[in-house]
């Protein structure tokens, strides 16, 4: 986990391939109010590109990407 | 006695217990093994026959079979809901049966179910071709659609036969050239995120078409609600769509069954995507939409992991290790108008070439449509 972000909602999407996880952040992220920071953690790469694309699409903020093992965290927050 | 007990009667269950029927006859006919096949609905129904209705090219009377005629005598049916799965003490309980019912092996078919209730507006102000009353609705829909703003908008991801919706965007295309209204029909396709299908070469493959086919496409497209009165639709990131005609493919779920017994979130079972084994519970298998594994939710992932699912069960009664897995394969055949179509296959961690669309394939996804029934039997 970042030492800097510390979430309020965790999504877990690891093992699931494109659009997976971007489907499981945008039906979870219509659930939540403004200022949520959200955790999405994924082990598909496409992720790191279509999240952020999205995030600008819908006008939510990408705080920061970090990435492991085969796996990515990505924190953002709802606006 | 060995007990093999299969929730679920459509393209998984079926396959599977006829296939087990041939695989175990010589333990079934001794007594040592018994497979039950129990399905809430007394008909078989092969759902891709359903995106021909609305063009009027097949009726929902041709896709179902009583299942009783497609499923090898050996095998035992019972026509009942199951109503609870205890994967402790390895019952089912039945809805019409007082005792449950016990099992050594257990396979979960139980597919996905549409939920258009799921995003305001929706049921009222949509139509779909996913079920048999959705496709005889659009059918007279269509027929009456002569001008105005067709939108063709998927809501739902996952979502069964992931190329259907490419589809009948391009057969509606199609169709209104056919009748000569192509001019008078705007026609728009879109989708969550940002490309026409979750699959690159699929999604590159529909853009080029639907360019040359003069198709608006919508790209990062998620319904929020549908105003049925205004007839226009909203989405999550702030966009406002008018339609005239709108196809909506509807969200989907699992079974409330599969949730409740704790084997995964949403309906669809967690499992091993190679060894189909439910990871929360011994001797449970999933197959076909209800095992949530990283591929299609299509009727050749159910074929072929019904075929890996009977190998591994049969090693089980017999004592053996099992070593049958399933790697991800999916075949689907894709109509690009309403006469040619395309072919495509692929498994996990591959991507599927997209041929160029032909006649003749054309002719070969309805011939395997007709010959469809021979595979639910298990002998294609």
């Amino acid at each position: 986990m970042s030492n800097a972000i510390s979430p309020d909602v965790t999504i877990d999407s690891r093992g699931a391939t494109c659009p997976g996880p971007l489907m499981d952040l945008i039906g979870k992220v219509k659930t939540l109010e403004p200022g949520t920071v959200v955790e999405l953690q994924t082990t598909a790469r496409n992720s790191t590109t279509d999240v952020p694309e999205w995030l600008e699409e819908a006008g939510h903020d990408l705080l920061e990407i970090e990435e492991l093992d085969d796996e990515w965290r990505i924190y953002l927050e709802v606006n | 006695m060995h007990r093999v007990a299969i929730v679920g009667g459509g393209t998984g269950g079926t396959v599977l217990a006829n296939r087990l029927a041939d695989e175990l006859q010589p333990e079934i006919e001794a007594g040592e093994v018994d497979v039950r096949l129990i399905t809430a609905d007394e008909h078989h129904v092969y759902k891709p026959t359903f995106l021909y209705v609305p063009f009027g090219k097949k009726t929902v009377d041709d896709a179902k079979r009583p299942i009783e005629e497609l499923v090898d005598r050996r095998v035992t049916l019972t026509i009942d809901e199951v109503t609870d799965v205890d994967t402790e003490r390895k019952q089912l309980s039945l809805a019409e049966r007082a005792t449950a019912l016990s099992y050594d092996q257990l396979v979960l078919a139980t597919g996905a179910t549409l939920e258009p209730e799921a995003v305001p507006g929706l049921a009222e102000g949509g139509h779909h071709f996913y079920g048999p009353d959705g496709a005889e609705a659009l059918r007279d829909e269509l027929a009456a659609f002569t001008e105005g703003h067709l939108v063709l908008s998927v809501v739902g991801v996952p979502h069964m036969c992931p190329a259907a919706p490419v589809e009948f965007v391009l057969m509606v295309d199609d169709w209104l050239r056919e009748r000569g209204l192509r001019e008078e029909v705007e026609l728009t396709y879109t989708y969550p995120i940002n490309r026409a299908h979750g699959l690159e070469p699929i999604a590159d493959w529909a853009s080029d078409l639907f360019e040359e086919r003069d198709v608006n496409l919508e790209t990062f497209f998620n319904v929020d609600e549908v105003d049925p009165d205004a007839e226009v639709i909203e989405t999550v990131e702030g966009k406002e769509l008018a339609y005239d005609l709108l196809v909506a493919i509807p969200p989907h779920r699992g079974s409330d069954l599969v949730t409740a017994a704790g084997l995964g979130e949403d309906g669809w079972v967690d499992v091993d995507r190679h060894t189909l084994e439910a990871t929360a519970a011994e001797d449970v298998y999933a197959i076909g939409d209800t095992a949530d594994v990283p591929t299609s939710k299509a009727g050749s992932v159910a074929h072929y992991e019904a075929g890996v699912v009977a190998d591994r069960i049969a090693s089980r009664v017999r004592g053996t290790v099992p070593t049958a897995t399933y790697d991800g394969k999916t075949v689907c055949f894709l109509e690009a108008g309403m006469d040619e179509a395309t072919f495509i296959e692929f498994g996990y961690g591959e991507e599927p070439y997209v041929r160029e669309p032909s006649t003749p394939l054309h002719w070969a996804k309805l011939g395997y449509n007709e010959s469809y029934w021979l595979t639910a039997r298990g002998l294609l």
